[in-house]
C-alpha cells in the first residue's frame, strides 16, 4: 500500500514538472553535465592510475634498482690528444654484499651494460648488451618468444650464446629460423639461444631495467670478452670507463621490508663507495607516490566536477523556489483542505528528487558516453568503476534533498490564509 | 442521485435532528493581528453557538470581521482570546497537525474562487481530501466518480478546471468539499463569481447539503442569497450586530 502511495506520489511530481516541460528539462541540465562531469573525471583518474600503476609494477614492486650513475665532477672533458680515465660504477664485491649480507634480500641480477653493434649477414643494427645472470629473467620476468632464457650452465662455461630483444631478433633474423644462427656482436660470435618480449615503460624518472634493443649474454662471458674498461672514441679523443657493473636488482622477500631494505643498501654503498656514483630506485616508492599522486588527481578532478554539481543543485533550488511562490494558492488550497506541512514538504521534494535523480541519471549515460569518446579520440585510457557510479546518482540524490529541502519548506511554513489569498 | 450517496455517507449525522447540539461554539472570542505597525482588532468579544444542521449566512461590510470570523470557524487560524470549540475540541488548544487534522477529517471547504488547482483533472480535484485521509488509490476513484455524478459531472471527470465553465468548476468544488464526508461546509462567497441563474443552481446544491443534515456556514454580502440560508449573522466592527432566524 506503502508503495502504491509512493508511486502516486512520484507520478504527481512527473505531472507538476511536465507542466513546464522546458523550464524541468533546463533545470535537469545542471545536474546532468554534473554528475556527467563527475564521472567522466573520475574515470579519467582512473584510467590514468591504472596506466600510471601497470607501468611501475612492470618496474617489480619488490625490487630496488641500484643504477651505477657517473659523478658530475668526473665528467670534464679531457684536453684533444689525451685520454680520460674514469672509474666509478658498481662492483662485483657489491652484488656479493648484497647476496650475502642482507637476508631480506631473496636474488640478486648483475648488469654489465655495453653498446656495439650487431650484425647477421648484410643485417646490422646496434644493441645493448647485457651482460647478466641466469637470476636476472626470474627478476625482470619477460614472457619468451622462442627458445630458453640463459641458464646456470651458461655462466660457468662463459659460453658465447645471448638472448635476444624481440626487436633486436627482427632487425637481424628478418625472415631467418631465428634459434641457432650465430650473430656478431662486437668482435665476438653468439649463438641465439632465445628471444623474449620486452616490456619497457618509464615512470617517475625510472626506467625498466629491459630495453628494447637489449641482447643478453652470460656476466662471465661479457668479463671475459669485453674487460671491464670501456674505450669510446669521440671527436679527438678518447673516453675510457672503467665500470664493472651497471645496475644490480635486488629482490626482497616481502613488500613490507622494502623500504627498510633500502635504506640499509644504501647506507652500505654509502660506506664503501667513496663517491656517490650510484642511484637507487624503488618502484615501490614510486608506486606508493603514483598512487597518492592519483588520488590527489581524482580528488582534484572530482571537486571540480563536483562544483558543476553544486551549480546544478543551486540551479534546482532556483527553480523550486520560483515554482513554490508560483503555486502558493495551490499549497493554500491543500492547507485548507488538510493537507499537513510535511505532506507539503514531501510533495516538493519528490519534485527535486524526480528532477534530481532523472538528471542524474542522463548524467550517467552523458558520464558513460564521454569516457568512451576520450579513450576513441584521444587514446586515453579511462576507466569507469562501479562506486563512481554509484557515488555520482547518490550524490545526485542527495543534491535533491538539500537543495529542495528549503524550497519545501518554505512552501509548507506558508500561511494557508495568505496563501488562499495570493493571486 | 444526491439522496443516496449522501444518506450513504452521513449516516452519523441522522440522529442528530431530534435535539438541537451546538457543532461550534465561539465564547468571547477576540482576535488581533498585527497589520504594519497597528494592530487590528478584527473580533471583539464574540459569543455565538452553532447548531448541527443548522444553515448560517454571515454577513456585513468589509472589515465587519466576517472574514475573520470564517478563517477561525475553518481552523485556519486560532483566536487571541476566548475559546472556540469545535465539536468540543478547543481549537487555541490543539496545533498546526491536529488544526490541519480536524479541517481534513470534520470541515469542507467551498471558494469565491473555486480554488481547484489546474494541473489535475476534475477527478484528481475530488480526490484531493481522500489522499490526505490515505484512502486506496482504486478506493478514491470510485468515490470521486460518485460525488461527480452527484454534482451532475460524472460525464467530465478527466477534464482540467480550465475547459469548465464557472458553475461547473464550483460544482467541482462542492464535490471535493463533501469527499470526507465532513460535519460543516464553510462557504466564501461560493455565488461571488457566478451568474445570478448559475447562483441560484449552486445554492440550491447547499440547501440539499443542509436538508441532508450537515451544518452550513456561508459568508455573504448578497441579501438575495442570504435569503436561502436558515439564520442570518450580520457583523460590524468585530462584534455580531443582528442575528435573524
Amino acid at each position: 500500500m506503502n508503495r502504491i502511495r509512493i508511486i502516486r506520489d512520484v507520478k504527481l511530481g512527473v505531472k507538476s514538472l511536465m507542466l513546464h516541460k522546458l523550464r524541468s528539462l533546463l533545470t535537469m541540465l545542471g545536474v546532468v553535465f554534473g554528475v556527467g562531469s563527475v564521472v567522466a573525471m573520475l574515470s579519467i583518474g582512473e584510467g590514468a592510475s591504472r596506466q600510471a600503476l601497470a607501468e611501475i609494477r612492470k618496474l617489480g614492486a619488490n625490487n630496488i634498482l641500484i643504477n651505477a650513475m657517473k659523478p658530475e665532477d668526473d665528467s670534464r672533458p679531457g684536453r684533444s690528444g689525451r685520454t680520460v680515465m674514469s672509474v666509478y660504477g658498481l662492483l662485483y664485491t657489491d652484488e656479493q654484499r648484497l647476496k650475502e649480507s642482507f637476508p631480506s634480500i631473496t636474488s640478486t641480477a648483475p648488469a654489465k651494460i655495453l653498446r656495439r653493434e650487431a650484425r647477421l649477414g648484410e643485417h646490422t643494427t646496434e644493441v645493448r648488451i647485457v651482460g647478466t645472470t641466469p637470476e636476472w629473467f626470474s627478476l625482470v620476468q619477460r614472457p619468451l618468444i622462442a627458445g630458453r632464457y640463459l641458464n646456470a650452465l651458461d655462466q660457468q662455461t662463459s659460453a658465447n650464446v645471448c638472448v635476444l630483444a624481440e626487436l633486436v631478433a627482427r632487425k637481424l633474423l628478418a625472415g631467418h629460423h631465428t634459434i641457432g644462427q650465430n650473430v656478431r656482436i662486437g668482435g665476438d660470435y653468439f649463438t641465439v639461444v632465445g628471444i623474449i618480449r620486452n616490456e619497457t615503460a618509464s615512470s617517475g624518472g625510472v626506467q625498466t631495467p629491459d630495453q628494447p634493443v637489449d641482447a643478453y649474454i652470460p656476466l662471465a662471458t661479457g668479463r671475459a670478452l669485453f674487460g671491464d674498461i670501456n674505450t669510446q672514441r669521440k671527436t679527438g679523443q678518447f673516453i675510457r670507463e672503467r665500470v664493472e657493473l651497471h645496475q644490480i636488482i635486488a629482490q626482497v622477500d616481502k613488500i613490507e621490508n622494502v623500504q627498510a631494505t633500502a635504506t640499509a643498501v644504501k647506507a652500505m654503498l654509502e660506506r664503501f663507495h667513496k663517491q656517490e656514483d650510484y642511484k637507487l630506485a624503488i618502484p615501490l616508492a614510486l608506486l606508493r607516490q603514483a598512487e597518492e599522486t592519483q588520488r590527489i588527481f581524482s580528488i582534484v578532478l572530482g571537486s571540480i566536477a563536483g562544483i558543476s554539481l553544486l551549480v546544478g543543485g543551486i540551479g534546482i533550488m532556483n527553480i523550486m523556489l520560483a515554482s513554490v511562490t508560483e503555486r502558493t494558492r495551490e499549497i493554500g488550497i491543500r492547507r485548507a483542505i488538510g493537507a499537513q506541512r510535511k505532506q507539503i514538504i514531501l510533495q516538493f521534494l519528490i519534485e527535486t528528487m524526480v528532477l534530481s535523480i532523472a538528471g542524474g541519471l542522463v548524467g550517467l549515460g552523458l558520464g558513460l558516453l564521454i569516457p568512451l569518446a576520450i579513450t576513441y579520440f584521444a587514446s586515453m585510457p579511462t576507466v569507469v568503476t562501479a562506486w563512481s557510479l554509484i557515488l555520482s546518482l547518490s550524490i545526485s540524490a542527495f543534491v535533491g534533498i538539500v537543495f529542495g529541502l528549503y524550497p519545501a519548506y518554505r512552501a509548507a511554513m506558508l500561511d494557508p490564509i495568505v496563501a488562499l489569498r495570493h493571486e | 442521485m444526491i439522496q443516496t450517496v449522501l444518506q450513504s455517507s452521513s449516516h452519523d449525522h441522522a440522529d442528530s435532528d431530534a435535539a438541537p447540539e451546538a457543532v461550534i461554539q465561539l465564547q468571547q472570542v477576540h482576535k488581533r493581528y498585527p497589520m504594519g505597525r497597528e494592530c487590528v482588532h478584527a473580533l471583539r468579544g464574540v459569543d455565538l453557538e452553532f447548531n448541527r444542521g443548522s444553515f448560517w449566512a454571515i454577513m456585513g461590510a468589509s472589515g465587519s470581521g466576517k472574514s475573520t470570523m470564517l478563517n477561525l470557524l475553518g481552523c485556519l487560524d486560532r483566536p487571541s482570546e476566548g475559546r472556540l470549540l469545535i465539536e468540543g475540541r478547543d481549537t487555541a488548544k490543539l496545533n498546526d497537525n491536529e488544526l490541519s487534522d480536524l479541517r481534513l477529517r470534520r470541515l469542507g471547504f467551498i471558494f469565491q474562487s473555486f480554488n481547484l488547482i489546474p494541473q489535475l483533472t476534475v477527478r484528481e480535484n475530488i480526490e484531493m481530501p481522500l489522499y490526505y485521509l490515505g484512502w486506496e488509490p482504486a478506493d478514491s476513484a470510485v468515490r470521486a466518480g460518485e460525488l461527480a455524478a452527484m454534482v451532475d459531472l460524472g460525464n467530465r471527470l478527466d477534464h482540467r478546471p480550465a475547459e469548465l465553465s464557472g458553475g461547473q468548476q464550483q460544482r467541482v468544488a462542492i464535490a471535493r468539499s463533501l469527499a470526507n464526508d465532513p460535519a460543516i461546509i464553510l462557504a466564501d462567497e461560493p455565488t461571488g463569481n457566478l451568474d445570478t441563474a448559475t447562483g441560484e443552481a449552486i445554492m440550491d446544491m447547499l440547501k440539499n447539503l443542509h436538508a441532508q443534515g450537515r451544518t452550513i456556514i456561508m459568508v455573504t454580502h448578497e441579501p438575495d442569497i442570504a435569503e436561502h440560508a436558515s439564520h442570518r449573522l450580520h457583523m460590524r466592527d468585530g462584534e455580531v450586530d443582528r442575528i435573524e432566524c
